[in-house]
């Protein structure tokens, strides 16, 4: 990606196609070497990741739902008495990132791409980005103190390579590209499953007029948010920050004011 | 298919996205399951009752592809009058000999057909996998048909009688399948075959791993067959293997009973000489007519020089095999010390063969074992830290083997080929070289073999001459002295006496001149250019994309693609056009190499005295058959049964409603002290069923040990409905032990509504799922799910019955010793 003007890349994720093989997980973990996240049985279907974290950077989530005719999933699904979901969930590299906003020391920035990445050997592990994040994706990593999350394999794509997430996935459900490309296609991929019979699919993270202004990284969901753990209307925890200084200042003016109110009233009084 | 070949799976999404329909019919909702179309769920070991069930839904409502069926299949074909179906014998054909325990297929043939050595043969060496093209016609027709197939003993008549029983109602008793959903999915597959559509049935181990696998995988035949969807494109049965470059295995085989290219393996009574063996390989009819070509070229690439007409191309210096020599019949005679040395390699049956427990004793009993791995397997290390060890039931200190671990080179680290389930060779490149002492299969089989060469010339016996004999002389590349993988593939392809290159099977021949190291790999080398290594994509040329790697017999991608064709040579539809008849350039043409004699015109008709190919009809798609035609009934070369019928598993809950012979009576239950019975009878009420789950590979070896995956599925679990856990008082994330008559284990529990409770014959069924890849060793441990399962094997293949067999299960860990 060298050119003059870097198009804003990001991934769309069509959870519709995912068949849950982690491959993207796996290919994550070996290009970007991160450690193992425990070897803990969660007992929670074929998820024993749990949740994005400094070591897991891509998470399959494996919901088991009842049927819901009346959203029409697939047929099978109502027959058999149960739906699976799969859905890879990732950083978002929000339009208007917290994390970013947040990070004293500049270790986050946003690059060429318009993605959203740590720089390792500036992060001072602070940590104030971790609350800040909606979605709580960004995590410090235990024994290290830094903060570790999704690059968008900003190597790679420095050498016009696709994230490995991308690369491993078997059935095209990430999808990388420059971004309004992907939410063109991802319009069109919504009206098809749609028309397939799961009236509730919708693109979440796709809308620039949200909360942290689109994602980066979206998705095509076939039910609700919450059924797969994210926030519904995530809103960049930064947002009120202007207007929480606002009125710190007003109401410190006020203070300001009453005291010396305070003062010259009891003035008066003497 | 999803979950054990999530690349494979990305097809079935691609076509799914174009409009086809997918159908998952498991005994567990599975990854598949979620993406499909439709989702039956079934009882493990009951899929010939709901296969036999869509042949009879076919075959009564006329659902058949009639043309096809009446060119192209042995329907018309008349059977011997002494044939006496299942229907007739309450679960037995004709021919059951008790006494033996085996039946002789006689009554089996075809009438009018002189019957004899051929059944004898397969008496004293039962190799289902061997002898498919038998039928042991003189010519391509068999003598009587009735092409309205009308006649009682046709084969379309024996097929409707057979399945006459096997409707949506018995689908439901036996399968656990409401019979509506049976119906639906018998009409889908009707709905979406004939001369505009086509079907396709994808199966893995779920069908083999039966007492009566070989018999699962017929009846899909059947229903291909009737429906004309066996070579067309979009049709067929697709076997999807178990591990990378199983299918080459088998034509290269790791097994006992075949040479390369599905040839035989010499049988010491039967075979003595070369013509006896050539006598009983080389059919008047279809290709097989040309198996002395392969032989003698087979020879000629084994002992080179040494191979002449005088002394029979050395067809001596053959293993010569006498009975039974199959992995568990070997592990049951290691067990009683009849076997001294044992090679594993790729392999971990400690834990990844059925009935573990019996694999380790059996070991224990080996004075040398050799385990080459990536990885120290359990099965390098069951003499010191087994659960037999644990239990006090064997004693390092008394265990006599002597094991050498010897690390493997992975595929990343060595040339060569994987020959996936489509036949097509792909090549790798050795991308890095391997570290330490790790060395390559082709390097340890090799240097092995020169130097047991260099110690039995210094000896100098008589007997060593087949080992002495043996063309060993490959380039060695690098400092490791590694043998070149691609002179080896260049010897498997074939050369002339000047060492040129073939270019396909076609140009063997009988006296010495050629050598050829698999027949049907012949071609892989043609031009001497490696065509396995050919990696142009797939937008630069055809859809067939023929120049991606190679594909067995010739380069075809489609098997039998005669049959795209109707007999008249026309494609059947322009929708399914793929190989054709070119009246005017006389010449078989289409998108694909013309599985075909290339100039054979569509109404040739063999004159008298013709062989091999020509002996065939200019409208007989399936050219390695004598006959040319698809069998819907099999006259030779199974042995239990010309015809497919529902038994049950040897252990089952449930009774067979079908016959009083309720299981398959030809299957082989190897009776032992290690290899106990759970019996009938309600110690064991409930069905369990192994497989695989798309984080781990096979018995863990390249999985367990690598924390990227072994963290995906970190613990051993079981999977069981919300109703049998609440039957059993079992928890999710808590613990249940599992007991069959061979082992008790413990797992994790999920609970999970993808495992459906059944209704069968009436009363609740539950089933109990369990992955198989674990064992004690690595990072992701956990009891081996194979120590359950017994040995009752496939009579046909040897393969153990472990989609299917009775258990018990109860809350809380395992007793510890």
């Amino acid at each position: 990606m060298t050119t003059a003007e870097p198009t804003r890349m990001g991934f769309f994720t069509d959870t519709s196609v995912c068949i849950g093989c982690k491959a993207c997980e796996v290919a994550c973990k070996e290009w970007n070497d991160v450690p193992t996240d425990g070897l803990d049985f969660l007992a929670t279907s074929y998820d024993n990741t749990g949740a994005l974290g400094a070591d897991t950077w891509r998470h399959v989530a494996f919901l088991e739902r009842p049927p819901v005719p009346a959203a029409g999933e697939g047929e099978a699904a109502q027959d058999s008495g149960i739906r699976w979901l799969m859905s890879s969930d990732v950083c978002k590299h929000c339009t208007h990132a917290a994390c970013l906003d947040v990070c004293p020391t500049g270790a986050l920035f946003r690059t060429e791409f318009e993605t959203v990445v740590v720089q390792q050997d500036i992060c001072n592990g602070c940590g104030y980005c971790v609350p800040a994040c909606p979605f709580g994706v960004i995590d410090q990593r235990k024994g290290d103190g830094r903060v570790w999350k999704c690059t968008l394999c900003y190597d790679r794509l420095r050498s016009d390579m696709v994230p490995a997430c991308a690369q491993a996935c078997p059935t095209a459900s990430i999808q990388f590209g420059p971004l309004d490309e992907l939410r063109a296609r991802a319009a069109g991929r919504l009206e098809l499953v749609k028309e397939a019979g799961v009236p509730g699919a919708h693109l979440y993270g796709a809308d620039e007029t949200d909360g942290v202004g689109g994602f980066g990284a979206f998705f095509l969901l076939l039910d609700r948010p919450e059924v797969y753990g994210l926030p519904p209307d995530p809103v960049v925890t930064t947002r009120d920050l202007p207007a929480m200084w606002r009125s710190a200042g007003a109401a410190a003016l006020a203070v300001v004011g009453a005291v010396a109110a305070a003062f010259l009233g009891g003035g008066r009084r003497r | 298919m999803a979950e054990c070949h999530p690349v494979g799976f990305q097809w079935v999404m691609e076509a799914k996205a174009r409009g086809a329909r997918v159908i998952h019919v498991d005994p567990r909702f599975t990854r598949t399951s979620a993406l499909a179309d439709t989702f039956v769920a079934i009882r493990a070991g009951s899929d010939i009752a709901f296969l036999g069930a869509i042949v009879n839904h076919i075959l009564t409502n006329g659902r058949e592809f009639r043309e096809y069926v009446e060119a192209y299949t042995n329907a018309a074909t008349i059977i011997d009058e002494r044939f006496h179906d299942t229907e007739d014998l309450d679960g037995l054909f004709s021919g059951w000999d008790a006494g033996k325990h085996a039946y002789d297929p006689q009554s089996w043939q075809y009438a009018g057909m002189a019957t004899g050595p051929a059944a004898a043969h397969q008496e004293d060496s039962p190799q289902g996998e061997a002898h498919g093209y038998g039928a042991r016609l003189k010519a391509g027709n068999p003598p009587e048909t009735d092409p309205t197939l009308e006649h009682p003993r046709c084969v379309y008549q024996i097929l409707k009688r057979h399945f006459a029983r096997y409707t949506p109602e018995l689908v439901e008793e036996v399968c656990g399948v409401p019979r509506e959903r049976f119906v639906e999915v018998a009409e889908a597959l009707c709905d979406n075959s004939g001369r505009e559509r086509t079907a396709a049935i994808c199966y893995a181990v779920g069908w083999t791993q039966h007492s009566t696998g070989v018999q699962y995988i017929r009846t899909a035949a059947i229903i291909q067959l009737l429906l004309g969807n066996v070579g067309r494109p979009g049709g067929g049965i697709l076997a999807l293997r178990g591990h990378a470059s199983i299918q080459g295995s088998t034509d290269i085989p790791t097994l006992y009973n075949i040479l390369p290219g599905y040839l035989p393996m010499p049988h010491a009574d039967a075979h003595p000489t070369l013509a006896d063996y050539l006598a009983a390989v080389c059919a008047p009819a279809g290709f097989w007519g040309h198996a002395d070509a392969f032989v003698v070229s087979l020879l000629k690439a084994w002992f080179g020089d040494a191979a002449t007409t005088e002394n029979d191309f050395c067809y001596d210096h053959l293993p010569f095999i006498t009975g039974d020599h199959s992995t568990y019949r070997t592990m049951l005679d290691m067990a009683d010390g009849k076997v001294q040395g044992f090679f594993v390699m790729g392999e971990n049956p400690a834990v990844g063969s059925a009935n573990g427990r019996l694999q380790r004793f059996a070991m224990a009993e080996l004075d040398w074992l050799v385990v080459r791995d990536l990885v120290e397997i359990e099965t390098a290390t069951f003499w010191k830290d087994g659960p037999e060890i644990d239990s006090g039931e064997l004693r390092t200190a008394g265990i006599g083997t002597e094991v050498f671990f010897l690390p493997a080179a992975a595929h990343t680290e060595k040339d060569g080929t994987f020959t996936n389930t489509q036949r097509m060779l792909q090549w790798h490149h050795k991308a890095v070289e391997p570290e330490g002492d790790r060395r390559s299969d082709l390097w340890f089989s090799f240097h092995l073999g020169r130097i047991i060469r260099e110690k039995l010339a210094a000896a100098g016996e008589a007997r060593d001459r087949a080992v002495l004999d043996l063309a060993w002389d490959y380039p060695l590349l690098g400092h490791h002295h590694e043998p070149s993988a691609d002179a080896v593939l260049r010897e498997i392809n074939g050369v002339d006496g000047d060492g040129r290159t073939l270019s396909g099977f076609m140009d063997l021949k009988a006296d010495g001149s050629t050598a050829c190291g698999c027949w049907i790999y012949s071609g892989c080398y043609a031009d001497g250019v490696n065509q396995t290594a050919r990696r142009k994509p797939g937008r630069e040329q055809s859809w067939v994309a023929p120049e991606w790697g190679w594909a067995w017999p010739a380069n075809r991608r489609l098997l039998y693609n005669r049959a795209s064709a109707d007999p008249a040579g026309n494609p059947w539809s322009e929708r399914k056009k793929y190989v054709w008849w070119d009246a005017g350039a006389r010449r078989w043409t289409g998108h694909d190499v013309p599985d075909f004699v290339a100039d054979m015109a569509p109404d040739y008709v063999p004159p008298d005295g013709a062989t091999a190919e020509h002996a065939l009809r200019g409208d007989s798609p399936f050219i390695m058959q004598t006959d040319g035609r698809g069998w819907l009934f099999v006259p030779s070369g199974l042995v239990d049964g010309p015809l497919p019928a529902h038994y049950e598993p040897h252990e089952s809950p449930v009774t067979n409603p079908l016959y009083g012979q309720g299981t398959n009576p030809a299957r082989l239950t190897q009776p032992h002290r290690l290899n106990p019975d759970n019996g009938p009878g309600g110690r064991y009420p409930f069905v369990m069923t192994t497989y695989r789950l798309t984080e781990h590979h096979t018995a863990g070896g390249m999985s367990r040990f690598l924390s990227h995956l072994a963290e995906l599925q970190p613990e051993m679990f079981c999977e069981v409905s919300p109703e049998l856990a609440a039957e059993r008082g079992l928890e999710n994330g808590g613990w249940a032990t599992i007991h069959s008559s061979r082992a008790t284990i413990e797992a994790r529990v999920l609970v999970t509504g993808r495992v459906a409770a059944l209704t069968v014959q009436g009363r609740t069924l539950h089933q109990v799922g369990l992955p198989y890849h674990w064992g004690w060793k690595g990072l992701s441990t956990g009891d081996a799910a194979n120590d359950l399962f017994g040995l009752a094997l496939d009579p046909n293949v040897h393969i153990q019955e472990d989609k299917a067999a009775t258990c018990d299960i109860r809350p809380g860990r395992r007793p510890r010793p």
